[in-house]
């Protein structure tokens, strides 16, 4: 029994099937959705999980070169070494349509070419732990950027994957039951209809008869004789 | 064109400068979610987050994991990793899935 109050009546019926005929398809198409979304997620973020370690343990090495390199001089001189930089990076972010998401992708511009420009002070004054420290980072400065990609694309691709299976969910196991169970309803409300209204008919055509020839009474004669 | 901001304490974060990144040193959690607001706002597209930071603005940086931009990324501080950049991964897998299904290939 259907859990909301429905008019059994054709009109309704046919909107029921046809609710339900839409219902199964859009059921179809987002668990297409659904499934398609996570396997290219589960991809993603196993690199992403892959980059972030990889990610961690350079920083974390860079961040003991630094130290290392801040113990050897005095801290003047280091806030000096970093005042002015000669590098620049911006990026540039589009985005890429991945199963109606859409991911960022960055394309990474720096100002000058010059690899050595990540140096911005002398040489003179500073240690040249400082050096390898600096260095460390920037090597690991182009995956921090695929990280940043990979991770974002990861959760806008979560959430979306979320919003997908509860949808799919309520259609399964809410929307389409209720219809199917709408249109046995009214189906059956309809046959139960048709079906008295033939017995009606009937009856009616009986008691006609009965007036116009009077079958019982001619019986009764016929079964006195 | 979007540029690349790191925050967090002066100390952990000083060295992105020389390659180029801006760096918005903050000590306090205030501060922290007041700095975060103004570079979302900003043309930055991506803002790397220290851990230690992080952990004091989790709200604040919830709030922004449905938008595209900015993407905050946490980045392990000088005084060690915390763990929580993995396990904000897990969770995301948690959140799509349903269960966590990577961490048994830890």
């Amino acid at each position: 029994m259907a859990s909301t109050q429905v008019n059994p009546t054709r009109m309704e019926l046919t909107k029921q099937k046809k609710k339900l005929a839409t219902a199964t398809r859009g059921h179809k198409l987002l668990k297409d959705k659904r499934d398609e979304l996570m396997r290219q997620f589960l991809d993603m973020v196993r690199e992403n999980l892959a980059l972030r370690k990889k990610v961690e343990a350079g920083i974390a090495s860079a961040n003991a070169n630094f130290v290392i390199a801040k113990a050897g001089m005095p801290r003047q001189v280091l806030n000096v070494a970093f005042m002015a930089p000669k590098q620049e990076v911006s990026i540039e972010a589009s985005t890429r349509n991945v199963m109606s998401v859409d991911i960022p992708v960055y394309t990474v511009k720096t100002r000058t070419s010059d690899s050595n420009d990540i140096y911005s002070y002398g040489f003179a004054d500073t240690s040249s732990d400082l050096d390898g420290a600096v260095k460390s980072l920037a090597d690991i400065l182009p995956d921090m950027l695929l990280l940043a990609e990979r991770e974002k694309a990861c959760q806008l691709m979560a959430s979306e994957i979320e919003k997908t299976r509860r949808r799919v969910n309520a259609l399964e196991h809410v929307l389409i039951p209720e219809a199917q169970a709408n249109i046995k309803y009214i189906t059956m409300k309809l046959d139960e209809n048709e079906r008295s209204s033939q017995v009606r008919l009937m009856k009616v055509k009986d008691q006609m008869l009965e007036e116009k020839h009077h079958y019982k009474e001619k019986m009764a004669q016929r079964a006195e004789q | 064109m979007y540029r690349i901001a790191v925050m967090g304490p002066y100390d952990s974060i000083f060295g992105f400068s020389a390659l180029g990144l801006d760096i918005f040193p903050v000590s306090r959690p205030e501060e922290a979610a007041q700095t975060l607001g103004q570079l979302a706002q900003g043309n930055y597209a991506v803002v790397y987050c220290t851990e230690d930071t992080a952990a004091s603005i989790a709200d604040e940086i919830a709030r922004y994991k449905t938008q595209t931009k900015p993407a905050v990324i946490l980045i392990p501080g000088v005084s060690g990793n915390t763990g929580q950049g993995i396990r904000d991964v897990h969770a995301c897998v948690e959140q799509a899935v349903g269960s966590d299904i990577l961490q048994d290939k830890d």
